[in-house]
């Protein structure tokens, strides 16, 4: 049985244990206490499928919850729709929300982090606005009291308690598989670093829409049961900062990167806040829970369940006494992705067999005349260039001429302003940066840009997942293993991004591109920093890249390197190509000599 | 449409509301844009100085001028001593969020602890003295709180432009690791800010005590109007935010003049979304 079938049968059997609880005569007092315990998990976890996986923390999940409860509200009140039949409606329309938010929200870059949040913390007091001035409420609130309950079990609390189960349940089950497929993977990456993601061949856009909608459906629900279950609602309570901030501090307290953390901080702090009822008692209380959820914040940052899990994966460690452990407990790491007992030390250090995962026919890249400006400085003006299969051609200039603009553009990560750049007959002009991934190119960043919580194992498992491989997660693995042992960094798999030092970040950055199976690889200064010993490995092995018959356009600084590694040379100058050729003759053209060393040279060098 | 006074006491009345708005905002602003500490527990601050001025007013009546003067200086050094704290467990800009609310809950509990969750209204000759400009009416404290706000947003900005540590306190919020290499004390002065941005809320509470009703749930009933004036008039810019306290409160009065009060929210929030989507590079 696959650790995927066991989770979800066991959440199952527990959810079908409790739901017999009602009809063994559990007390109604229970039953409502625990019905709020399955609402805040409901409402916690479907926060963290957006807001705790790809990092983009919303303020407006009392908006979707807000738009649940008046869906079911005014289909039941005034137009007497069954209330389990407004259910689903209420979903849609919460999800259908969160769609039309995010296809404008999410086309903006800057609009991440906290401005984010405060933007759908907005949207819910706009929206409240217009619930309360409209027919759907009006002003005085609505009653339900007439709305007929289909009474699943003797008692109305029983109905509540076995819908919110029943919610919660769906819930955890949709949280658990979101994190162990791609959309997970993808997630997690978009949080910690949404345009490497992109370029990786994550689709983001898509990504997040499908998590915001997911998100906001759940909350809907858990809207339309509670306005049964108050059977009054108003706008001030509806759209209150409760929800919002409830749900951020119980994923944030039970661990918001981890499926079941927010179920955890749920139950936590619901139970908490149940224990003081009354008066002067549930002051105290609220500010006991306050003053509980500061301590959590400063000295459990990762939460709750990852620290837990971090601690029993510390000792697992320590007792198997294993090399390479430790690091994957660290910050909730993605979870699914555990190291298998492979030999991480591998025959030689690049002798690693291929995969039998067969690649792409090889194709040639080539740019025509392409321009891009940023404001009024003119990066790039009418680059041609050609990378054919198995060749390496080496694109140097002085800093600042274009190189990794170039770079940029052809990734897909700026678009041109004029030109075109194919991929054998594909035009990328016009497609996103993850559809440039899929197609075959990938690239490293001069600086490495590793996504910093997931270890070098999963790091190389996204590109190998969404780049032109097209991995299943599965197989994903295997690919990932192949290239960390084919860059010499298989003994690292398990090491976040931060313990690796400059250069096993260079290579991590290989490996990554690599994973991807690309057809064209564009290297982006991947010697600079690195010792002499260390560039002699990653010169061997550009050239075992080679031999697999991948285009490499390969930026460098390194003359030695240049000289050694590319069959053909392009020198860029202020966005121009001002020579081309075989390496030692276009290094040696007066205009290149001009540009290097400066016109007085140039006549005493030739 | 209304008549033209009409619409001129909404400018009028909206103006005035709009600098108490700025002036809760220049506190959170600076803490934001400058230190990169989203204080939900300002919101709170400000209340707690309003139900102390209510409380040394009307148990030991003392005028709120005296009150706000021994208050001012505490509310600097209970700035302090949560910057420490934060300080001390180097809370990050989003971990901010959240311990800030933490402690505003916690504020929220003690006030209704020690005055309960009943309204409360501090009577003073000044909640009525207003004169008449034209047709228009000025209430005097209103205008007294607007002008105390533009005083202190001018201060700030003239102190952030032109001294050393108001320099220092804009180099480190663009790189803390650098500002330091070049002997920038950032700790000292990040001190002084978080005093003076709290000092700020208790000025703020004044005003409050003395205009509002209060009720311990008025700490989130700020929140959603002072957010949008601080991210519409740019983060760590207080001349910003006092003018964007200007922008929400008229377009919120006249708005209550022309449609109808409950609309308010409606006009506030939708400059602060379209602000976000079409100018974001703005913020």
């Amino acid at each position: 049985m696959t650790e995927r079938v066991r989770v979800v049968v066991t959440l199952i059997a527990v959810a079908l244990a409790l739901a017999c609880l009602p009809l063994v005569g559990l007390p109604a007092f229970y039953e409502s206490f625990l019905y709020l315990v399955f609402h805040w998990i409901a409402l916690a976890t479907s926060w963290s499928i957006l807001s705790g996986y790809a990092g983009y923390f919303s303020f407006g999940h009392g908006a979707f919850f807000g738009a649940g409860v008046y869906t079911t509200t005014t289909l039941a009140a005034a137009y007497d729709v069954p209330f389990l039949v407004t259910l689903p409606v209420a979903a849609l329309v919460a999800a259908l929300l969160s769609a039309g938010i995010g296809a404008v929200v999410f086309r903006v870059k800057r609009l991440r982090g906290e401005l984010f949040g405060l933007l759908t913390l907005a949207i819910t007091f706009v929206l409240a606005t217009i619930v309360l001035n409209t027919r759907l409420d009006g002003g005085p609130g609505v009653y339900l009291s007439n709305v007929p309950l289909p009474r699943l079990v003797g008692s109305p609390t029983g109905t509540f308690y076995l819908l919110a189960l029943a919610l919660a349940t769906g819930t955890l089950i949709t949280a658990y598989l979101v994190t162990r497929a791609r959309l997970g993977l993808g997630l997690y990456a978009i949080h910690d670093d949404e345009d490497v993601a992109e370029v990786e061949g994550v689709p983001t856009f898509a990504y997040k829409l499908i998590a915001f909608a997911i998100s906001a459906g759940v909350a809907g629900i858990a809207g339309g049961i509670y306005a049964m279950y108050v059977s009054y609602v108003t706008v001030g309570d509806t759209f209150s900062v409760t929800v919002p901030l409830y749900v951020v501090l119980m994923s944030v307290l039970g661990g918001a990167r981890h499926w079941l953390g927010p179920a955890v901080g749920a139950a936590l702090i619901t139970a908490s806040l149940y224990t003081f009822t009354s008066g002067q008692q549930a002051i105290l209380g609220r500010a006991i829970v306050a003053f509980v959820l500061v301590l959590v914040i400063l000295l459990l940052p990762a939460g709750v369940v990852a620290t837990v899990l971090g601690w029993r994966r510390r000792r697992a460690d320590v007792s198997a006494a294993s090399a390479t452990g430790g690091a994957e407990a660290r910050g909730g790491s993605s979870g699914d992705w555990r190291t298998r007992g492979r030999e991480a030390a591998s025959q030689s250090e690049f002798g690693a067999a291929d995969p039998p995962r067969a690649s792409a026919p090889p194709v040639a890249l080539q740019c025509e005349d392409v321009w891009r400006a940023f404001g009024g400085i003119q990066a790039l003006r009418g680059v041609s260039l050609r990378v054919e299969p198995g060749e390496i051609v080496g694109l140097v200039g002085p800093n600042g001429s274009g190189k990794t603009t170039l770079i940029n553009v052809i990734s897909g990560h700026y678009t041109l302003d004029r030109g075109r750049i194919t991929l054998g007959g594909d035009d990328l002009a016009a497609r996103p940066a993850h559809e440039i991934a899929g197609l075959g190119i990938s690239r490293t960043y001069q600086i490495p840009r590793p996504f910093a919580q997931l270890t070098a194992l999963d790091n190389v498992a996204v590109a190998a997942t969404f780049g032109a491989a097209r991995c299943a997660l599965g197989e994903a693995r295997d690919e990932a293993w192949h290239w960390l042992e084919f860059t010499g960094l298989a003994r690292r798999a398990s090491a976040l991004p931060h313990e690796l030092n400059l250069h096993e970040r260079k290579f991590l950055e290989l490996a990554r591109a690599l994973a991807g199976r690309p057809r064209v690889i564009l290297l982006d200064e991947v010697l600079s920093g690195l010792t002499p010993a260390e560039i002699a490995s990653a010169i061997t092995l550009v050239r075992e890249i080679r031999a697999r018959g991948v285009a490499i356009l390969f930026v460098e600084h390194l003359m030695r390197a240049v000289l050694e590694l590319s069959d053909r040379v392009v020198v860029l100058n202020e966005g121009e190509v001002i020579a081309e050729g075989a390496p030692r003759e276009a290094m040696r053209a007066p205009r290149v000599i001009d540009v290097y060393l400066g016109k007085t040279q140039a006549h005493v060098v030739a | 449409m209304p008549s033209a006074t009409l619409l001129g006491q909404a400018v009028v009345s909206g103006l005035l509301a709009g600098g108490l708005y700025g002036l809760l905002a220049l506190g959170l602003s600076l803490s934001w844009g400058l230190l990169r500490l989203v204080n939900l527990a300002h919101f709170a601050l400000a209340l707690l100085g309003a139900y102390l001025t209510y409380q040394l007013g009307t148990a030991l009546h003392l005028s709120p001028w005296v009150a706000a003067i021994v208050l001012v200086p505490a509310f600097f050094g209970l700035g302090i001593a949560l910057h420490l704290l934060f300080a001390r467990f180097r809370v990050t800009e989003f971990t901010s969020l959240l311990v800030t609310f933490g402690i505003a809950v916690i504020l929220e509990s003690v006030i209704q602890w020690f005055w309960t969750a009943d309204y409360r209204r501090y009577e003073t000759p000044y909640a009525s003295a207003s004169f008449k400009l034209g047709p228009v009416f000025v209430p005097l404290l209103e205008l007294f709180a607007c002008l105390t706000a533009a005083t202190l947003a001018l201060a700030t900005w003239a102190w952030l432009r032109f001294t050393y540590v108001g320099k220092a306190l804009r180099a480190a919020a663009e790189d803390p690791a650098i500002a330091g290499a070049f002997g920038v004390d950032h700790r000292r002065h990040a001190l002084l800010l978080s005093g003076l941005s709290a000092a700020y809320a208790g000025a703020a509470g004044t005003f409050i005590a003395l205009i509002a009703t209060l009720a311990p749930s008025q700490i989130w009933a700020w929140l959603g109007v002072v957010f949008a004036v601080v991210i519409i008039g740019g983060l760590g810019n207080p001349v910003g935010a006092l003018l964007a306290g200007f922008l929400i409160g008229m377009s919120e009065s006249i708005t209550m003049a022309v449609v109808a009060p409950a609309w308010a929210p409606l006009v506030s929030f939708s400059i602060l979304i379209g602000l976000l989507i079409f100018r974001p590079e703005r913020v």
